[in-house]
């Protein structure tokens, strides 16, 4: 084959390769999906990965969407210095647009820098530390979720509206559960209640039998747990092993089916949580999300952030398709959010890019099943929580 | 402080104590008998109790019923299963490496243990998760003031009791403990004496496994809740414990897990009292540091192995 020939024939396949990406294929825009995919909260990071997930196949069957969307997920494993490898590796990544990040709050706050400064923006999906969008003033990082001061304003105020008085409070000691801590202290003494004593307990203790034995002395009327699941079910187990007969009360960090499937129907029964954000349960996208979610048989539950995932996500899709697939603007139109429908309520960013949220939801475990209190027979008055 | 509370403590730092004696023993035993190191025995002790659990729920799937009959079938199958896991580490993994620097056995073991680890939680369902253990023990209690004795926990200790007493026994009473001996005091002049070696070593690391797996249905049985973790920080007691008491010692060994909860018992309640403010997190460092004086006062243990004449 002569050189022009040759030439004349790649010119050909060239132009033909040219037409069929124009009529065929739209541009794959990918998006990167970090939380804990291993570990002992998994359960809640693999429910948001596959809720980030349907967002995204949803878009893609979508024949008018001008991109085609990809899902690139990483692990960050709970813990800031992976979460800081990670973070980098997707923010080093040009063909990455946006991120939904972060479950843990110890990995959300570590890693804010980094998206700052690859200018990554991203759309945090579970973590409630304040400081996560309050500690700086950086457009790339937002949040749908509500911060623990909602919550534990909420939790305290409520819980002291029920006539109870004393309180044991056991936290981890990350930056996720000293947060816990200070703001529903905070809270509960400005609501009256008294706290009899705090235990600061490390994120992966087995053994509670001598901070409940102390607990157990100081004779409180509830027991305030600010931390995660997996401790939660030992604290709540360990406490029936000792005979210590007070409400266990939780944080968002414990609503999770994993939770009550952890302790059994008995033993969590009459447990209380508070998470922000309207019961999705109820609201007309949450039956559509709760819908699509069967029909793609995923193995494991969506989880109680799930819901938040797949609004990040839609949050970061709906932008794309608005602006293009460009950080910066992204960023911009991000931040330009105000009064969105979401199947998590409305979500409207502040300065900070935090969702400013009116509601918190009240969770109590009846059956086997987290329920809304206002929906459950302990709101109706038909079974009394411990104390009542 | 009121006479019940200190009874509570002391009886909640022996349950933990038996815990890690029994973890204790393993490392023991095995470094008797062949001066390693296994480092994936905590994990070993958390496949036992995944496998008791698994056990438990065919049983119920079977419709069997009887507490008691679901809690033999439990333990024998754990213990065994996890006899015959030990036994074959040892034989492919751990006599292999035999004449190679204890460095590599050590790093072999360990890597072991993360695979154990992450194959329970990839592939026992939703393994991730805490996974709650059937109560399989009358939980009968008794209150004096602020203390409460349960049947159960009770139960639990006389049975760790009577694991150890079994296999303190069983080294010094029968011919099989005295060749188990003759292994660990000179492996060469033992086999001249006509000691099968191998089968030895295969033994005392089945016997160790199996205690680790009695020890994981002992954890489950007492807290009532599992997870693929509970390995990890056992193992590092365990070991820790076994050491400070005199590694190769048995008797040291148990020392060891006593000492240690109790330990953590004291720092949990002692330092929150004596320096307001610190949290109860601190117990560990506090049992950890004191661990190490006593491996710098006592190199070789509390209780020394009796022949120092090793070169």
């Amino acid at each position: 084959m002569n050189l022009k020939r040759k030439a004349v024939v790649s010119l050909m396949g060239l132009t033909l390769a040219v037409a069929a990406g124009v009529a065929g294929a739209k541009q794959t825009v990918k998006i990167v999906f970090i939380g804990p995919l291993t570990g002992g909260v998994s359960a809640n990071g693999i429910g948001g990965r596959n809720s980030a997930d349907l967002a995204v196949r949803l878009k893609n069957e979508d024949p008018k969407a001008k991109y085609s969307y990809e899902l690139v997920s990483y692990d960050d494993e709970c813990k800031p210095n992976i979460a800081v490898q990670v973070a980098t590796k997707a923010a080093a990544d040009n063909s990455i647009i946006a991120g939904v990040t972060h479950y843990c709050s110890v990995t959300a706050v570590a890693t804010v820098d980094t998206y700052h400064k690859f200018g990554l923006p991203v759309v945090v999906w579970g973590a409630v530390l304040p400081s996560i969008t309050y500690g700086n003033k950086y457009a790339e990082v937002h949040r749908v979720n509500g911060t623990m001061i909602n919550q534990n304003e909420v939790a305290a105020k409520f819980m002291t509206g029920m006539k109870y008085k004393k309180w044991v409070i056991i936290h981890d000691t990350t930056d996720y559960g000293k947060g816990h801590n200070q703001y529903f202290s905070e809270y509960l003494k400005k609501a009256g209640g008294q706290i009899a004593g705090t235990f600061g307990v490390t994120a992966d203790q087995q053994d509670f039998t001598t901070e409940l034995t102390k607990a157990k002395e100081l004779k409180p009327d509830v027991i305030y747990f600010g931390g995660l699941t997996p401790l939660g079910v030992r604290i709540r187990s360990q406490m029936e092993k000792l005979g210590v007969n007070a409400v266990f009360e939780g944080t968002s960090g414990i609503k999770s089916d994993a939770f009550v499937e952890g302790l059994g129907k008995q033993l969590a029964e009459g447990s209380l949580s508070f998470i922000e954000g309207a019961p999705w349960e109820k609201l007309p996208g949450g039956l559509y999300f709760a819908g699509k979610y069967a029909l793609q048989k995923y193995n494991e539950p969506p989880e109680a952030y799930g819901p938040f995932a797949f609004a990040a996500a839609n949050l970061i899709i709906d932008a794309i398709e608005k602006v293009g697939p460009n950080r910066k603007k992204v960023t911009s139109e991000l931040g330009k959010t105000k009064d969105r429908d979401s199947i998590v309520g409305k979500i409207t960013f502040d300065d900070h890019g935090q969702n400013i949220v009116p509601l918190i939801t009240k969770y109590v475990a009846q059956d086997g099943k987290w329920v809304v209190w206002e929906d459950s027979e302990y709101g109706s008055g038909k079974r009394k929580l411990k104390g009542q | 402080m009121t006479l019940g509370l200190l009874s509570q403590y002391v009886f909640n730092s022996l349950m933990l104590g038996m815990i890690y004696a029994m973890v204790a023993v393993g490392f023991t035993l095995f470094f008797g008998v062949l001066d390693i190191i296994k480092f994936s025995h905590g994990d070993v002790l958390m496949v036992g109790a995944f496998t008791g659990l698994a056990t438990y729920l065919g049983l119920e799937a079977l419709g069997v019923d009887s507490a008691l009959v679901q809690l033999l079938v439990m333990t024998l199958v754990a213990t065994l299963s996890m006899a015959l896991l030990g036994a074959l580490i040892a034989k492919y993994l751990v006599l292999p490496l035999r004449l190679a620097p204890p460095l590599n056995t050590l790093l072999l073991t360990l890597m072991l243990g993360t695979v154990l680890r992450e194959a329970v939680r990839l592939f026992y369902p939703q393994g991730s998760n805490p996974k709650p253990f059937p109560r399989l023990l009358p939980a009968d209690s008794i209150s004096f003031g602020s203390f409460t004795l349960r049947a159960d926990s009770v139960i639990l200790l006389l049975a760790g009791l009577a694991a150890i007493v079994a296999v303190h026994l069983l080294i010094n009473r029968t011919k099989l403990g005295l060749a188990i001996r003759a292994v660990a005091q000179d492996a060469e002049t033992a086999r001249i004496m006509g000691i099968n070696f191998e089968f030895i070593v295969l033994l005392t690391f089945a016997i160790g496994s199996g205690m680790a797996a009695l020890g994981g249905l002992m954890n489950g049985l007492y807290y009532n809740e599992i997870n693929f973790g509970i390995g990890l920080l056992l193992g590092v007691i365990g070991f820790s414990a076994a050491v400070v008491g005199g590694l190769g010692n048995i008797y040291g060994a148990i020392l060891g897990g006593f000492l240690f909860s109790a330990l953590q018992s004291v720092g949990a309640v002692t330092l929150p009292a004596l320096f307001p403010g610190t949290s109860t997190a601190y117990k560990d460092v506090f049992a950890f540091a004191v661990v190490i004086i006593f491996m710098v006062w006592r190199p070789t243990g509390l209780i020394a192995e009796k022949k120092s004449e090793r070169v």
